[in-house]
């Protein structure tokens, strides 16, 4: 089992001192080169499982662990370098850096793993997404799908065991949705990457063998007080 | 890439702030260094200056640093006169008799040797008068030995050399006693030769010109010292001048008295009538004593009426001390403020960007960076910048140096070039500005070590 999260439980601070329940999972996992799509609704804690696991935020409680090791422990420092090693991240608006071109956004990500930056990894990354000739351009010189497409070989590039995606077909249009969705998916499985991917997308979540509902995972989402306030 | 390189790429993102921001660094620097370098110019052109190659100066009671400015630096109002017999007391060993010999006149005890004779053994005594101007530039009645006996230069080794012509003489049978040498700048500037004649000037530039002129029979190389800008005429010519004459004086009350001021028949410009030593004033005697001989003269010089002796290397250092070394810092001071000022612009121009930086800052969290990552990325920015700013303030602060020497030049007589250079304060520039670059990075650096991710993604 590659990733395994039991009684996890997040909330967030209410502005009167209160706190309100967002998350409560008792049971989630993804085997290793698994595709795992995640539905829910907007607002009901996709994202803010996907910052959990990254190590982007605490929970307030439970367990998360990765190839059997506990993250939920670590330092955030320890988690920064597991995020930069480990893990890759699929952004719904794409983020890709504007200041940076689409090699150097990929770059960018070996950087921060604290690995050499091997320039041909960067390049045949690119190269696989079909973006050979567009390498030098920076994101405002790229069309959208382009830019989903650098944001991909970027998530890739540390060679992670898991790939994270958030609703990364949200901003585009159908034909580029299939398309991207196809990219992540054989991309992941050329890889041998395991990927959670966050929709809302019917058409997306076509794709993949194994669904789960957030809602149905979530008791916090079935209690109807704290749906009202999430 | 590393932390580095992805800090030059925020910073060309945004061209125009960091340029402008740099730039505001640049002018700080380049103040520091002109600061600095003209400061320097100043410094060693005086200290030059102050080593003159005689070590007193004697001329009347009254303001000691005016002396020296009048003497030496050819500027300020001269001070008053000293008679000439006083100057003779000066004179090395039966030089006074010879000079009575030689001139003529009233003395009193005219067999006797100098007062002071037994300890200018080996030295020199030079009278100078000075009080007229050639065009805008100081007439200095001298003797021959001005050029003859003193030496220039750094090391004060230098004798002085002609680039046409000679120094004058007491007396030739072409000129009598009507010669003139001028320095390189007077020359250059009233576009003077050989064979031209000078006009000293009553008291000022636009005082009453003498009709009787001085053949110029020398032009002096540059010395870089301000007799470049010295009109210099024989001594023997000057007294003939009108009005150059000085009155009898009641011994007991002082006073001049009347129609005693009355300069001797002469035939002609070439006659060898001189005038009498009674009749003669100094306005200041430059004395270069025997050994250490200097510092008890001076005691002794200062104790007495109507004399005073200065040590022009003394006064200049006074000078420097009172004067020049602190406006030096507080220039300095103040082009520091210019500094700080253009930190602050740094800190405003980087913190203002962090707004719409922080969902990138939050971008590069997910993809792995760490707080200290993009703390060092900002403090790496702010750095380049002030860096940046600083090299390009400290090349333009060198460039502008050069540059000002068609008018420093002149009047320092000290040429900047690009390496002049102050080894003590200039290397501080470089950790100076790694420290206000990284102070003004400091503040936008905690803002970034701040951005809550989850939020800005």
């Amino acid at each position: 089992m590659l990733l395994e999260i039991r009684d996890l439980k997040k909330s967030y601070a209410e502005p009167g001192g209160g706190k309100v329940p967002i998350l409560d999972i008792a049971e989630f996992h993804v085997d290793e080169g698994e595709q795992v799509v995640l539905r829910g609704e907007s607002g009901g804690g996709k994202t803010t499982l996907l910052h959990l696991i990254s190590g982007l935020v605490q929970p307030d409680s439970g367990s998360i662990r990765l190839e059997g090791v506990e993250l939920t422990g670590f330092s955030e420092a320890k988690r920064d370098r597991i995020r930069a090693s480990k893990m890759g991240y699929v952004f719904q608006t794409f983020n890709l850096l504007p200041a940076f071109t689409a090699l150097e956004n990929v770059r960018l990500a070996m950087t921060f793993a604290r690995r050499a930056v091997d320039g041909s990894r960067a390049k045949d990354l690119l190269a696989r997404v079909g973006l050979s000739d567009r390498m030098h351009y920076l994101p405002s010189q790229l069309s959208v799908g382009q830019q989903q497409r650098v944001s991909v070989a970027r998530a890739l590039v540390n060679r992670p065991k898991l790939l994270l995606a958030d609703e990364p077909t949200a901003n585009v249009d159908p034909a580029n949705q299939s398309r991207i969705i196809e990219l992540i998916q054989s991309s992941c499985l050329e890889e041998r990457v395991a990927l959670l991917l966050v929709t809302h997308s019917d058409e997306v979540s076509k794709r993949f063998a194994r669904v789960e509902q957030l809602g149905q995972l979530n008791r916090a989402a079935q209690r109807p007080l704290t749906q009202d306030a999430v | 890439m590393n932390l580095f390189a992805i800090a030059i790429r925020n910073l060309m993102y945004r061209p125009l702030a960091s340029l402008l921001t740099a730039l505001s660094m640049a002018l700080g620097v380049a103040l520091v260094v002109l600061v600095l370098t003209i400061s320097g110019v100043i410094e060693k052109s005086l200290e030059r200056t102050s080593n003159v190659g005689y070590n007193l100066i004697i001329g009347s009671k009254g303001s000691p640093i005016q002396l020296v400015f009048n003497t030496v630096f050819f500027l300020s109002k001269p001070v008053e006169n000293i008679p000439y017999s006083y100057y003779m007391e000066y004179l090395p060993g039966d030089g006074r008799q010879k000079e009575f010999e030689r001139i003529g006149g009233e003395l009193k005890d005219p067999e006797r040797n100098g007062l002071y004779s037994f300890l200018m053994k080996g030295g020199f005594a030079i009278p100078i008068c000075m009080g007229d101007y050639v065009d805008r530039f100081r007439c200095v009645a001298t003797t021959p030995d001005y050029f003859e006996q003193l030496k220039h230069g750094d090391a004060n080794d230098l004798p002085y050399t002609f680039s046409a012509g000679r120094n004058f003489v007491d007396y030739s049978e072409e000129h009598g006693f009507f010669e003139a040498v001028v320095g390189a700048e007077v020359a250059e500037s009233l576009k003077l030769k050989l064979g031209d004649q000078v006009y000293a000037a009553h008291g000022a530039e636009t005082g009453d010109t003498h009709s009787q002129g001085f053949t110029v029979v020398g032009i002096l190389d540059r010395t870089g010292s301000p007799n470049d800008r010295g009109a210099f005429v024989n001594i023997e010519g000057f007294y003939l001048l009108e009005g150059h004459v000085a009155p009898d004086r009641d011994e007991e009350s002082g006073l001049e008295k009347a129609n005693t001021a009355v300069a001797p028949e002469r035939e002609s410009a070439l006659s060898k009538v001189r005038l009498p030593i009674h009749q003669r004033e100094v306005t200041a005697i430059l004395l270069k004593p025997n050994g250490f001989a200097a510092i008890g003269l001076e005691k002794q010089v200062n104790k007495t009426k109507f004399a005073q002796a200065v040590s022009p290397i003394a006064q200049i250092e006074g000078l420097l001390g009172l004067f020049v070394r602190p406006l030096r810092w507080a220039l300095l001071a103040l082009t520091s403020l210019v500094c700080i000022v253009s930190a602050i612009s740094i800190l405003v121009s980087i913190y203002n960007s962090m707004n719409e930086r922080k969902k990138d800052i939050a971008v590069m969290r997910a993809l792995g960076a760490s707080r200290d990552h993009i703390t060092a990325i900002i403090l790496l920015e702010s750095l380049l910048i002030a860096l940046a700013g600083g090299l390009v303030g400290w090349l333009a602060g060198h460039a502008l140096g050069p540059l000002s020497n068609p008018w420093t030049m002149p009047a320092t007589g000290v040429k900047i070039d690009w390496l002049s250079f102050n080894s003590t304060l200039e290397p501080l520039i470089i950790p100076g500005l790694v420290l206000i670059g990284t102070l003004a990075g400091v503040i936008p650096a905690v803002a970034a070590y701040r951005t809550p991710v989850a939020k800005s993604l």
